[in-house]
């Protein structure tokens, strides 16, 4: 993980306590809602969103920022493609 | 071609609907179109009068997050305590219901078939089936959406 990313986000979208597959489903709905070149922050505690988020972002179509740890507390940034 | 994954749920237990909705739910958040076929057991998972209640049975099955002895599982209530305590657990971590993730999926479009055999096999009234599902069908239709697939799952 990127730790030393600062990015100002359009949106920002709260997973904390939830597990798979919601942080995905959610962020998807999340990304219904923004335009495109807009940047989404996921803020999660699922340590299995480290993986999911950024295969979720390459598959939608959305370019993947990069993210940051916060103690247990786990920062996306994902801009929107389409 | 959009990319799909076609999936056939064939287990109506609580554990075995689970995978089905989950990897369904997912691939449509990504972008990739999703199915599944509901056939035999699996068909309970789009049943109204079952799929808030499915269960799982402690007998036979070496897994259980607390063990339980064959001859302790056979007895009564058991299976309706271990799916009890799986349900339990399940919210502890805020996974949605099974009714929940029929809903998500209409929300989703995945595209949820339900098995004509099965139906009239098991006697079972289309009138039972939630109201989020396609027409039935069968093999043929199904087998016509998976092979535009780049996923198949039997589960």
């Amino acid at each position: 993980m990127s730790d030393a990313i600062d990015v100002q986000p359009d949106s920002v979208l709260d997973v904390k306590g939830l597990c798979c597959p919601m942080p995905v489903v959610k962020s998807k709905k999340a990304m219904d809602t923004i335009e495109v070149g807009q940047v989404l922050e996921i803020v999660g505690t699922d340590p299995g969103s480290k993986g999911d988020i950024p295969a979720w972002a390459k598959r939608a179509g959305h370019e993947f920022l990069g993210s940051k740890e916060d103690g247990d507390v786990f920062h996306f940034f994902v801009k929107k493609g389409k | 071609m959009a990319d799909r994954i076609a999936i056939i749920a064939s287990k109506g237990t609580l554990d075995m609907a689970y995978p089905p909705l989950i990897v369904a739910t997912t691939a449509a958040s990504m972008g990739i179109e999703a199915g599944i076929f509901f056939t035999f057991y699996g068909l309970d998972i789009i049943n109204k009068k079952k799929y808030a209640n499915l269960k799982v049975a402690p007998v036979g099955n070496p897994s259980m997050p607390v063990p339980v002895p064959n001859i302790i599982g056979m007895l009564p209530g058991m299976t309706a305590m271990a799916s009890k305590m799986m349900k339990g657990m399940m919210a502890k971590e805020k996974v949605p219901t099974i009714p929940e993730f029929i809903a998500m999926c209409a929300d989703l479009d995945v595209k949820l078939w339900p098995c004509q055999l099965t139906l009239d096999v098991m006697k079972i009234d289309i009138d039972d089936i939630v109201p989020e599902a396609e027409k039935t069908c069968g093999a043929g239709a199904f087998l016509d959406y998976a092979m535009e697939a780049k996923i198949t799952l039997f589960i």
